[in-house]
C-alpha cells in the first residue's frame, strides 16, 4: 500500500493545498522559482528579447560601457553583453537541465535497481559509486571531459556522469526501505516481473528525494558549466555562455571593461541562488522531519 | 705676469675640467660595462602557452615544442642574434662555399658530446640532415620542401660534412641556420627512426630532467657543454600555462621572468603597470601571420569560387585595426611579412581578392560566389583551431563573425595542439585556422607551404597546384632580387587571388615584456629563435 510510505505521492505535488501551504511557508523558495521561470522565459524568448545578435561584432563599439545603446556596455569585440546575457541563459539551462535530468534519473534507476536485487550486483555497484563519489564533482567532470573533448553535448554527459552516483546512494537508501514493504511483497507474490516491481511500485515512491536532488543539481549543473567552460572546457568562442564571458578577455581587460565580467558573474550567482534556494525549500516541505 | 699667471691658472683649470671629463666619461663607459658582466647562476623560469605534440624538432612546426626542448639541442649553423641574419656556427666551427655555389664544406667541432657521453661526428650531422632532407619510410619532415636544392650530403670524414647541391640557391644557408635543424644521434636515428619524438638526446647546453605534463618541462647545466664558461644558467624551468591571464600573472608576480612568444598591447600595459622600472619591453615585427587552410577534398571547399568568397567576406584593414588593440595580430599583407624585405606594398595588395578597401562591393561578390557555387543561405562547416587563446581564439572568432555576414554558418571546433595538429595531417577538418611562423624573411622557407601536397606536408589543404609548384622552383633559384620580387607577385597573386587554396588573416606584432633582470636576450622577428638560453644569464 503506497499511503504507508510517509511521503507526498506526485499527484500530491499537484494538490492545491499542498502548493499554497509552500508558497506560505517558504517565500525565498517561491522567489527562486520565479527566478527561474523568469530565466526560462527568457531563454526561451531570447531571440524577441535580445536587442541585438549576441554573435555579432562591431569593432566601432569595443568596450562600450553600459549605457543607453547597450545597457549593459560591450566586449572586447563589441558584442552587446546583454543579449550575450540572455543567450547565455539558453546555454545554462540547457546544459544544466540536461546534464542534472539526464544524471539524475540515471542515477535513480542505477540506485532502485541496486537496492531492489541486492546481493553482488549491489555491492559492486556500491563499490564503484564510492569510487565514483571520493573525487570531487568539478574534478570527475574535467577528467570526463578531458576524454570525451570540449562541447555542449560532451558537457552535458560529463556534468550528468559526475552527478550518476551522488544520487544513486541518496536513491538506494529510499529504495532500500520500500523493496521490505508489503506491496511490494505483494507485487511479488502474484508473479510480477522484477522490471514490473522497479518501475511500477519502487520507482514512483523514490520521486520525492529524486525530485529534491534534482533541483539541487541543477543549480550545480550551471555552475560546473560556467566554471569548465571558464577552464576552457565548455561550449567555444563564440556561443553565448556566462563562464565563457567570463574567461578570456574578460580576464584581459577586466580592469578597462568590469562589466564584461560582472554581468554573466551576476547571471550566474542569481541562477545559482535561485536553484539552490528552491531545492532547498523543496526539500524541506518535502522531508517529513523537517516538517513541523 | 699678471696675464702669464692667469694663462697659468686657466690652463690648469682646463686640465682639471679636462681630467674631470676623462673621469667621468672613463666612469660611465666602464659602469655599464661592469653592470653587463655576465655571471652564472639561477634558474630560469618561463612561460610557454602550449605543450609540445612530439619532441622530434624535424617534424613540428610549433614554438610548443621549441621553447621548452630547444636547450637540449645544437645546429650545424645558427643566426647570431644580436647581428641577426648574420649566420654563425654552431657545431660547424667553420665552412666554406665553392666558388660555383654547389658545394658546402662544413667543418666540424671536435670534442662535441652527447648527453649520454658519446662523441659527436660528422656521422650524426649527416644523418640528421638526411633525415630533414630525404625522409625515408613514414618519417615526417615538414620543412623537406624547403630543401630541393640539396642533392647529396656526404660525411668525407670524421670532422667535415660536404652539401651538394643542384643550383646555386640565394637561401640555402640562412636555411641551414633553421632553429628546427637540431642535430640528432646518428645511432639512435638508425635503430628508430621515431626515437626523437618521444626521447631527448642532443649536444645542448641543457640536459633533460623531466617533463611533467600539465605543468612543466625541466632542464639542467650540461657541465661537458663544448663552449668553455656557457650556459650560464645552473637551469632552467617551462612552465607550461595556457590560459594568458595566469601567463601575465606568473610574469607579473616573478614566478616566470618571460614568455618568449609575445604579449598582447594590453598584457604588455598591465605588466608595465605591475612592475613599472623592473621591467623591460622589446617590440617590433614578427614573420608570423594567421591563415585560413581548406580542406579541398571537402565539398564545397575544392570549388574555388566558394574559397573565394571566403576571402572576399573578410574585412581585414577594420579587423587589423581593432584586433590589434586586443590581440597581437594586425598588420595586413600577402605572402611575405609586411615592412620584410618581400613585402606587398598597398597598391598591389589591394588588388587582390579580400583585401579590397570597399567591403560592402566585396560581400555582394561574396554572395555571388557562393550563389554561384551552390551553396545556401545558412550553410555551415567546421572551423578547426587552436585552443591557445592569443591569438588563435581571437581570429577564430573574428572569422565566424566575418563569414556569419555574408550567411555561412560557422561551428568553432577547438582542440589541443597535438589532436590538432593531427586532424590537420589527417584531413580531418572541413577549414582551420593555421599559421605560419618562419624565422627569417624568406621566399624558400614560407612558400613551400603553399606547393603541391605531394612536395610539401606542410599543405594541409592537399591540393596540387604544379603552376606554384614551378614559380616556387624558380624562386627558388632566381639569385637577381628585382625578378625575385616580381616572382612573389606571382606566386601571390596565384595562391591568394586566383586559386585562393589559403587565406591569411592578419599578420602578428611581437611585443616581449620581459624582467629586466633578465640578461643576454635581444628579440628577433620569430620567435622560433629564441629560447637557445646559451647566453641568457640573471643579473641577481
Amino acid at each position: 500500500m503506497a499511503t504507508t510510505i510517509p511521503l507526498p505521492t506526485v499527484a500530491g505535488f499537484r494538490r492545491q493545498r499542498w502548493l499554497a501551504r509552500f508558497v506560505r511557508r517558504y517565500p525565498m523558495g517561491v522567489a527562486g522559482g520565479v527566478v527561474i521561470i523568469v530565466m526560462a522565459v527568457t531563454a526561451a524568448l531570447a531571440t524577441w528579447l535580445a536587442p541585438s545578435d549576441p554573435l555579432r561584432t562591431d569593432f566601432l563599439a569595443m568596450f562600450v560601457p553600459p549605457g543607453a545603446n547597450h545597457l549593459l556596455g560591450t566586449d572586447a569585440f563589441g558584442r552587446d553583453v546583454l543579449s550575450r546575457v540572455i543567450f547565455g541563459a539558453r546555454t545554462a539551462l540547457l546544459v544544466g537541465f540536461s546534464a542534472s535530468f539526464g544524471g539524475a534519473t540515471v542515477g535513480a534507476i542505477i540506485g532502485v535497481i541496486s537496492a531492489y536485487f541486492g546481493g553482488t550486483m549491489d555491492l559492486i555497484i556500491q563499490r564503484l559509486a564510492d569510487i565514483l563519489i571520493s573525487f570531487p564533482i568539478i574534478i570527475l567532470a574535467l577528467v570526463i571531459v578531458a576524454i570525451l573533448g570540449s562541447g555542449a553535448f560532451n558537457l552535458i554527459v560529463a556534468i550528468a556522469l559526475s552527478f550518476v552516483p551522488r544520487i544513486e546512494l541518496v536513491v538506494r537508501a529510499s529504495a532500500l526501505g520500500i523493496r521490505r514493504t508489503a506491496y511490494v511483497e505483494a507485487a511479488r507474490a502474484i508473479g510480477a516481473g522484477h522490471w514490473r516491481i522497479i518501475f511500477r511500485h519502487m520507482v514512483p515512491n523514490v520521486v520525492a528525494p529524486y525530485l529534491v536532488m534534482l533541483t539541487s543539481f541543477l543549480g550545480q549543473a550551471i555552475l560546473l558549466e560556467a566554471s569548465l567552460s571558464f577552464l576552457g572546457l565548455g561550449v567555444t568562442e563564440p556561443t553565448p555562455a556566462w563562464g565563457l564571458m567570463l574567461s578570456g578577455a574578460a580576464v584581459d581587460f577586466v580592469q578597462r571593461a568590469p562589466w564584461m565580467a560582472i554581468f554573466p558573474g551576476l547571471a550566474i550567482t542569481f541562477t545559482v541562488l535561485a536553484f539552490n534556494v528552491l531545492g532547498d525549500s523543496l526539500r524541506d516541505a518535502l522531508d517529513p522531519r523537517l516538517r513541523t | 705676469m699678471e696675464r702669464s699667471r692667469s694663462t697659468a691658472a686657466g690652463r690648469s683649470r682646463v686640465l682639471g675640467i679636462a681630467l674631470l671629463a676623462g673621469v667621468l666619461v672613463v666612469g660611465l663607459i666602464s659602469h655599464p660595462t661592469t653592470a653587463q658582466q655576465p655571471r652564472s647562476g639561477g634558474t630560469l623560469s618561463y612561460v610557454v602557452s602550449a605543450e609540445p605534440p612530439s619532441f622530434d624538432a624535424h617534424r613540428e612546426t610549433t614554438f610548443a615544442m621549441l621553447h621548452p626542448i630547444r636547450p637540449h639541442y645544437n645546429l650545424l649553423v645558427k643566426f647570431d642574434m644580436p647581428n641577426y641574419p648574420k649566420v654563425i656556427g654552431d657545431l660547424a666551427e667553420s665552412w666554406a662555399i665553392s666558388p660555383d655555389g654547389l658545394t658546402y664544406t662544413f667543418k666540424i667541432r671536435r670534442g662535441v658530446r652527447f648527453h649520454d657521453g658519446s662523441m659527436l661526428t660528422s656521422r650524426d650531422v649527416k644523418a640528421s640532415f638526411d633525415k630533414i632532407i630525404f625522409p625515408q619510410g613514414d618519417v615526417v619532415s615538414v620543412r623537406q620542401a624547403t630543401y630541393e636544392m640539396v642533392e647529396s650530403i656526404t660525411a668525407s670524414d670524421p670532422n667535415t660534412v660536404v652539401f651538394k647541391v643542384k643550383w646555386r640557391s640565394p637561401s640555402l644557408l640562412l636555411n641551414l641556420a633553421s632553429p628546427f635543424n637540431w642535430v640528432y644521434k646518428a645511432d639512435l636515428l638508425a635503430r628508430d627512426p621515431h626515437w626523437y619524438e618521444r626521447n631527448i638526446m642532443g649536444t645542448g647546453p641543457f640536459k633533460f630532467v623531466e617533463y611533467v605534463r600539465g605543468s612543466h618541462w625541466a632542464g639542467v647545466r650540461n657541465e661537458n657543454y663544448w663552449m668553455k664558461g656557457r650556459p650560464y644558467l645552473d637551469g632552467y624551468r617551462a612552465l607550461f600555462i595556457r590560459s594568458v591571464s595566469a601567463q601575465v600573472a606568473a610574469v607579473r608576480s616573478g614566478q616566470a621572468l618571460i614568455e618568449f612568444r609575445g604579449f598582447s598591447p594590453a598584457q604588455r600595459d598591465d605588466i608595465m603597470k605591475a612592475l613599472g622600472d623592473k621591467v623591460v619591453v622589446q617590440e617590433g615585427g614578427w614573420i608570423c601571420n594567421n591563415l585560413v587552410v581548406f580542406n579541398t577534398k571537402r565539398r564545397p571547399f575544392d570549388d574555388a569560387r566558394f574559397r573565394r568568397a571566403l576571402t572576399l567576406a573578410i574585412d581585414r584593414w577594420a579587423g587589423s585595426k581593432a584586433l590589434s588593440q586586443i590581440a597581437i595580430v594586425g598588420p595586413v599583407g600577402g605572402v611575405m611579412r609586411p615592412g620584410g624585405p618581400f613585402e606587398a606594398p598597398e597598391a598591389e595588395l589591394v588588388k587582390l581578392a579580400g583585401y579590397g578597401r570597399d567591403i560592402s562591393a566585396a560581400r555582394a561578390e561574396a554572395k555571388k560566389l557562393l550563389a554561384e557555387a551552390g551553396v545556401p543561405e545558412g550553410f555551415t562547416f567546421e572551423l578547426l583551431n587552436r585552443n591557445i587563446q592569443m591569438p588563435y581564439e581571437f581570429v577564430g572568432i573574428f572569422l565566424i563573425d566575418q563569414w556569419r555576414q555574408v550567411g555561412l554558418n560557422v561551428k568553432h571546433v577547438i582542440k589541443e595542439s597535438g589532436p590538432y595538429f593531427a586532424d590537420e595531417r589527417a584531413g580531418n577538418y572541413d577549414a582551420a585556422v593555421d599559421f605560419t611562423c618562419d624565422f627569417m624573411d624568406e621566399p624558400d622557407v614560407q612558400l613551400h607551404k603553399f606547393t603541391s601536397a605531394d612536395r610539401s606536408p606542410a599543405n594541409y589543404g592537399q591540393y596540387i597546384d604544379r603552376v606554384l609548384d614551378q614559380l616556387y622552383r624558380e624562386l627558388s633559384r632566381e639569385r637577381d632580387p628585382a625578378r625575385r620580387l616580381r616572382l612573389i607577385r606571382q606566386f601571390e597573386k596565384r595562391a591568394l587571388d586566383e586559386k585562393v587554396w589559403q587565406i591569411y588573416v592578419l599578420w602578428w606584432h611581437r611585443i616581449i615584456p620581459h624582467w629586466a633582470k633578465l640578461k643576454g636576450f635581444k628579440m628577433g622577428p620569430a620567435h622560433h629563435l629564441d629560447p637557445d638560453l646559451q647566453d641568457i644569464w640573471l643579473a641577481e
